[in-house]
């Protein structure tokens, strides 16, 4: 074994479930998840940080995980897109509102979107259209020009209100 | 009655699984398998004297390092022949294409020259940086007037640069015609280079199976069944031992059309070699510097017309920039060649395009495909002549629209799959009043002025296309009812987020008569479907559609024919609804279309429930019969093939409203309005999708996006942080859409391609509304701020002279 990857021990939740993982001290967070716990549902689309494909919540904050080492999340909570489920494992609700304003095509940066949008409506449960542009606006996509995106923010809102009681 | 679904908003199938991180892109599989990291070129010319791997050896973890030596070496396959030549043409006298890993020189930075297969990607990227290579440089060709200069050859063997000069000529002598005519101009028009990019890069995962001698891959490409052609030949194996599966395809646009690309032949040929599983998955910086750009090509236009505007004669000499090799061929400058006609009668034309080699990545098709460059020349033509005459330019445009009382139009042209370029419908007229209506573009001068008022500065612009589309040479589908009453349905050709699954179902369900639900799509994957082309030319919902439908149409046929028998009925009294078969209008007494699946398969065996219903004891049968009628198959199933005559021609016109600012030069979309004739709609909010992403690809390309190369052949902008893809922000918040429909009379549904068109006339549209705004020439794209800065200065000092006569300065 290299120096380099030497194990480092390293515990943190994933989506609710804990793990205590040995990894390589350089293992990237977005390879951990992908190949190490096999979620593969963080994908990477740059490796540099600016597309967002790989953003997943740290402890609740929007974070690209492939600018992570993954050992540097020692006592983290995780949440990934595979996370914004429903816990029936169905479609969560921002991931209801980018199916129901057809919000993805190839849906390989969707995810990153879904989690990104899933920490924005907790602090801004009621966006304006302008506030919706905002909230997506350091995520990439190649595929739909973001106009069903924006929809899908607002709609995923609508999804999230408290129901009136009768 | 089963309700029609064909024509509506249908949601898509896809979603849950990608939403929910259940999408099985390439890289989300072969966990278990080695990796690849490549060595590739820093230099854009260069000879490889030495490649030294000694200080690499001893890297825990490595596992093989080769070279073009070691596929030399291995006699028993061709992978180290050059890649083919994928479309050969008359006129493509010096086509050159690379080997997987290059031989003794390298032609552009990025260009593979050792693989490294190791435990994992860290370690395979720890080996490729201590592989040491010696080069002899050379000088560099970058850009399309570097090319043409040729002083400097990329290929010793090609003089001039010059892989292929072609000439189409149509209508009578084109010079002639245009020094008759009372009016001529001439214009030299630039686009610069763009890029595919997906947000997925290219990825293969090959698994070879020693005992039962197979290949399994997995790539992200646009064409399986090709690709396992190709491996097959490369490898040396009988193609019945390779398959070729796609998985979810993280977009494509263009870029994964081209095979094999080296990692095709490199990873198969690795696996076999090793006995693994091996992995490559290409990054962001290799995606920019190895996979195909789009674009670039400068033109020279005269023109001639008449006192009304209308064309007398058309002469378009252009220059294309296919990089360093060839595999594509001529695609992209025959599509410009033609498709630059758009929806005009050009009176005599003539086009002669030099495709050109430079030191830079290859070029083949980025959606759109050559056509914005051609778009962008005529329509800018169509402008120049509306400004010189003092016309609108609407009015221009009019004057010189193919009628729909003209269709099927022949434009007398050779089109990019060798056929006539013959128009088959559109109703040009009908979609530009649609357009104008949609944009208020009568009411614009008052609206300029109101803004002008305030210090503001705005400009409207328009821009027509004619896209062909569906081009063949086929598809084909299978479908199979099981006998649970599910219905399976393969297609061959590939799927990267259009919503196939969706869109091919929503057509079953209505030609067999079963439940949305029941049915289930599978693309892409040989081990389903053998025999088809790929995925690009906006041609699935064409060619798959099609084929879907005739085989929909067969299954059904049989299924009647069985289920007439058992309800003892005939068969024309028959209908299949909701995945019954019943006597037309009389529910009662019906089967389900599962049983009938039971019947069409006369058994020995019962194997589960539903299959003792089909056993030699259990089943009423004519003795006297065979249990499978002459010219019958068993099972409840069918295959069929859609072959067009020819591609058919979508259509569609953009108009567009800017504000450009008076300090920063920044231009601002204020409103987007696109009217789209692409035949009947499967899915409308499908087509809808890819009209937004073609209009966003397009802005990107018309605002943003360029390959900024150095003269030393370096491409200084190869990240994401550099190559200003578009966010949210960059992009209008709203599209206007309006869709015009005048089904395609060349395939059973009517369909024309709707894939590609967004990107189409954006660089037109926006080149038309910022010189309206700005009133001075705009004749190259991408335009940024900077650029628009330079030329407001340089007219401003009378440097450049005003498109219209008595336009003021700024």
């Amino acid at each position: 074994m290299s120096q380099v990857d030497a194990p480092v021990p390293v515990s943190f939740t994933v989506n609710g479930a804990p793990y205590s993982l040995d990894l390589p001290a350089r293992r990237l967070l977005s390879d951990a998840l992908r190949h190490d716990l096999r979620l593969t549902g963080t994908h990477v689309g740059c490796e540099h940080g600016v597309c967002g494909a790989c953003t997943v919540l740290v402890d609740g904050a929007p974070m690209r995980s492939c600018l992570l080492f993954a050992v540097s999340l020692d006592g983290a909570a995780i949440t990934t897109t595979e996370g914004c489920r429903d816990p029936d494992g169905g479609m969560g609700p921002v991931q209801q509102a980018f199916h129901e304003c057809h919000a993805l095509q190839c849906g390989f940066c969707t995810p990153g979107f879904v989690t990104t949008v899933t920490a924005y409506l907790r602090d801004h449960p009621d966006p304006t259209a302008e506030d919706a542009r905002e909230a997506i606006s350091g995520n990439l996509c190649r595929c739909t020009g973001y106009v069903n995106i924006v929809a899908a923010v607002q709609r995923a809102a609508e999804l999230l209100a408290p129901q009136d009681q009768p | 009655m089963t309700t029609k679904l064909f024509g509506e908003r249908v949601p898509r199938v896809e979603d849950a699984r990608l939403v929910t991180g259940a999408g099985r892109f390439l890289d989300d599989l072969g966990h278990d398998a080695l990796e690849v990291a490549f060595v590739r070129s820093p230099h854009a010319h260069a000879r490889i004297v030495d490649i030294d791997v000694s200080g690499a050896l001893d890297v825990e973890g490595l596992v093989a390092i080769y070279t073009y030596e070691d596929l030399a070496e291995d006699t028993t396959t061709r992978v180290a022949e050059r890649l083919p030549l994928l479309i050969p043409h008359p006129a493509l006298t010096h086509g050159r294409t690379q080997h997987a890993l290059a031989e003794d020189e390298v032609n552009h930075v990025g260009e593979a020259i050792a693989m490294v297969v190791a435990s994992s990607r860290y370690v395979a990227e720890d080996v490729a940086d201590r592989i040491r290579v010696d080069y002899e440089l050379l000088p560099a060709v970058v850009g399309v007037e570097a090319a043409r200069r040729a002083d400097l050859l990329v290929h010793e063997d090609v003089p001039g640069n010059v892989a292929a000069v072609m000439v189409q000529q149509a209508g009578g002598d084109a010079e002639a015609a245009i020094d008759a005519a009372p009016h001529s101009l001439e214009l030299d028009l630039a686009i610069e280079r763009s890029a595919s990019m997906p947000l997925e890069g290219k990825g293969v995962l090959a698994r070879w199976d020693p005992d039962d001698r197979s290949m399994l891959v997995h790539t992200s490409t646009q064409t399986s069944t090709s690709v396992r052609q190709a491996i097959a030949a490369k490898l040396a194996l009988p193609v019945d031992r390779v398959e070729v599966v796609t998985p979810d395809v993280g977009g494509g646009f263009g870029v994964k059309i081209v095979h094999p690309w080296p990692e095709e032949v490199l990873v198969p040929w690795a696996a076999k070699r090793l006995g693994q599983p091996v992995k490559w998955t290409e990054d962001r910086r290799e995606h920019f510097v190895s996979s195909a750009h789009e674009r670039g090509q400068l033109h020279h236009v005269r023109v001639g017309y008449d006192d009304a505007g209308r064309l007398r004669g058309l002469s378009v000499e252009f220059w294309h920039d296919h990089g360093a090799y060839i595999p594509y061929g001529l695609i992209v400058p025959i599509i410009t060649s033609t498709q630059l006609l758009g929806p005009y009668k050009p009176g005599a034309y003539r086009v002669e395009f030099r495709s050109l080699y430079t030191n830079t990545v290859i070029v083949t098709p980025y959606r759109g495909a050559g056509r914005p460059q051609g778009c962008f020349v005529m329509e800018r033509v169509m402008d120049a002549i509306a400004a010189d005459l003092g016309l609108d330019r609407t009015v221009v445009r009019e004057r010189n629209f193919i009628q729909p009382g003209e269709m099927p139009f022949d434009q007398g042209l050779v089109f990019q799959d060798g056929r006539p370029l013959i128009y088959d419908s559109g109703d040009f007229p009908a979609s530009l009043a649609k357009l104008k209506e949609l944009v208020g573009w009568d009411d614009f001068p008052a609206l300029r002025e109101r803004a002008a008022a305030e210090g503001r500065r705005l400009g409207i612009g328009l821009a027509c296309y004619v896209e062909g589309t569906g081009v063949g040479p086929y598809e084909g589908g299978h479908i199979r009812v099981e006998t649970d009453g599910s219905v399976v349905v393969s297609t061959g050709l590939t799927s990267q987020g259009q919503g196939h699954q969706t869109m091919l179902a929503q057509i079953v369900a209505d030609e067999l008569g079963v439940p949305f639900e029941a049915i289930t799509v599978t693309t892409g994957d040989t081990r389903r479907f053998k025999y088809a082309v790929g995925t690009f030319a906006s041609r699935t919902a064409v060619m798959s559609g099609s084929a879907v439908a005739m085989t929909a149409r067969k299954v059904r046929d049989k299924a009647l024919r069985i289920a007439a028998q058992a309800l003892e009925a005939a068969v024309e009294d028959l209908e299949i609804v909701d995945g019954h078969v019943q006597v037309k209008g009389s529910p009662t007494g019906s089967i389900d279309i599962g049983a009938v699946a039971v019947l069409s398969n006369p058994l020995r065996y019962a194997f589960d429930g539903a299959a003792a219903r089909a056993t030699q004891f259990a089943a009423p049968a004519d003795p006297s019969r065979p249990p499978i009628g002459p010219g019958e198959e068993p099972g409840l199933e069918g295959t069929d093939y859609y072959s067009p005559p020819r591609s058919t021609f979508a259509n569609g016109m953009h108009a567009v409203v800017v504000e450009t600012d008076p300090d920063t030069a920044e231009v601002k979309i204020l409103r987007y309005c696109v009217v789209h004739d692409c035949g009947t709609l499967i899915n409308p909010m499908i087509v809808e999708g890819q009209v937004h992403g073609g209009v966003a690809q397009g802005i990107a390309g018309a605002m943003y996006e360029t390959l900024a190369y150095d003269e030393h052949g370096q491409l200084l902008n190869a990240s994401f942080m550099d190559f200003l893809m578009p966010y949210v922000t960059e992009l209008p918040a709203k599209l206007e859409l309006g869709h015009q429909q005048t089904p395609s009379p060349l395939n059973p549904l009517g369909i024309k391609g709707a894939g590609e068109a967004g990107v189409i006339p954006v660089s037109a549209v926006i080149a038309s509304a910022v010189e309206d705004a700005l009133g001075f020439r705009i004749s190259a794209m991408p335009i940024s701020p900077s650029i628009l800065f330079d030329l407001r200065r340089d007219f401003a000092a009378g440097g450049i002279e005003a498109t219209a006569k008595g336009r003021t300065r700024a």
